[in-house]
């Protein structure tokens, strides 16, 4: 069961309270790198009777719920993502609840 | 010679790299969530799936405790060698140029590949004449070696493409048929096919013993 605390979309830091804001960080395959998962997934659609489906690429979607949304960008680039084959988007969702 | 090979949560290969090392030198274990080198002079960055794979291959280990004292090791010319899962790591960490992508078939490979030692010697092909043909077992999902033009092209031109699967051999879609390469101050090794399976008869070849060997000659030097 989520705590009061995480339920009201605030985490508690001792006697200051700090709001959440919920994030998604989208993560692609950088264009140009070959992407096999968003191949494989082009091919599959037409045998579904799927036409007209292209440049399909498979990527990563990644929620969480920080206290500082300033940090985002390190976060991608440091673990989130490698930003050598990786593109990233961060959207902000407004305050968690 | 004393080689220190790592052991993560979900590193697999980590006995088989203990049992190569200790037959040219003396081989310990070292604890992912330690700090201590235990005064080593070359690590092994071992095969597996350090933290389940999680994210991206290596993503996670990267940031495990003893790969502070790595990266530092490294960076003072220590000698590193990453095998598969250590080689992502090692692109991850940054001591190495590139990354290992989702082999172009998207299917686990696990087969005898035949790999060509290049260019200049390094500590890592000390004993092994360029052109010379090694086979090695390769195993993985994720080893299709990338890196922008601009640093395959000074990776070639610096000699750091070190191994390379032979003609017909590229079992991921590497480009440039790379297996395995070194980083600009040479100390550093990574490479997808395994060396420590091959050092004994039983599995087929022996090729792999003479890639620790070198080191090991090397370092007692």
């Amino acid at each position: 069961m989520a705590s009061p605390q995480r339920r009201a979309g605030r985490l508690t830091a001792g006697a200051t309270t700090i709001s959440a804001v919920k994030a998604r960080v989208l993560v692609r395959p950088k264009a140009g790198i070959l992407d096999p998962q968003g191949a494989a997934v082009e091919r599959a659609l037409p045998a579904l009777g799927f036409a007209g489906v292209s440049d399909v690429r498979v990527g990563r979607l990644i929620e969480l719920e920080v206290s500082d949304p300033a940090r985002l960008e390190e976060m991608c680039e440091r673990l989130l993502a490698n930003p050598l084959i990786e593109d990233y988007e961060v959207l902000l969702d407004g305050a968690a609840g | 010679m004393k080689f220190g090979v790592i052991s993560f949560p979900g590193s697999c290969d980590d006995s088989d790299a203990l049992a190569a090392c200790s037959r040219v030198g003396e081989a310990v274990q070292l604890w992912h969530a330690d700090h201590d080198l235990a005064g080593v002079d070359a690590i092994v960055v071992p095969g597996g799936f350090s933290y389940g794979d999680y994210l991206r291959a290596g993503a996670i280990a990267r940031f495990a405790p003893i790969m502070t004292e790595v990266i530092e090791f490294a960076h003072e010319g220590g000698y590193v060698m990453g095998i598969c899962n250590g080689f992502q790591v090692c692109c991850e960490a940054g001591l190495l140029p590139g990354a290992l992508l989702t082999n172009i078939s998207r299917r686990f490979v696990f087969r005898q590949v035949r790999v060509r030692v290049l260019g200049e010697p390094t500590a890592f092909t000390s004993g092994l004449t360029p052109g010379a043909e090694l086979s090695i077992p390769v195993k993985h999902t994720t080893g299709r070696y990338f890196a922008p033009r601009a640093t395959l092209a000074r990776l070639h031109a610096a000699g750091q493409v070190v191994l390379s699967y032979a003609p017909g051999q590229n079992p991921n879609g590497s480009l440039d048929d790379i297996a395995g390469i070194v980083n600009e101050a040479r100390n550093v090794f990574g490479l997808m096919p395994h060396p420590e399976h091959a050092v004994d008869e039983l599995t087929g070849s022996t090729d792999g013993l003479s890639l620790f060997a070198s080191l090991a000659a090397v370092a007692a030097a």
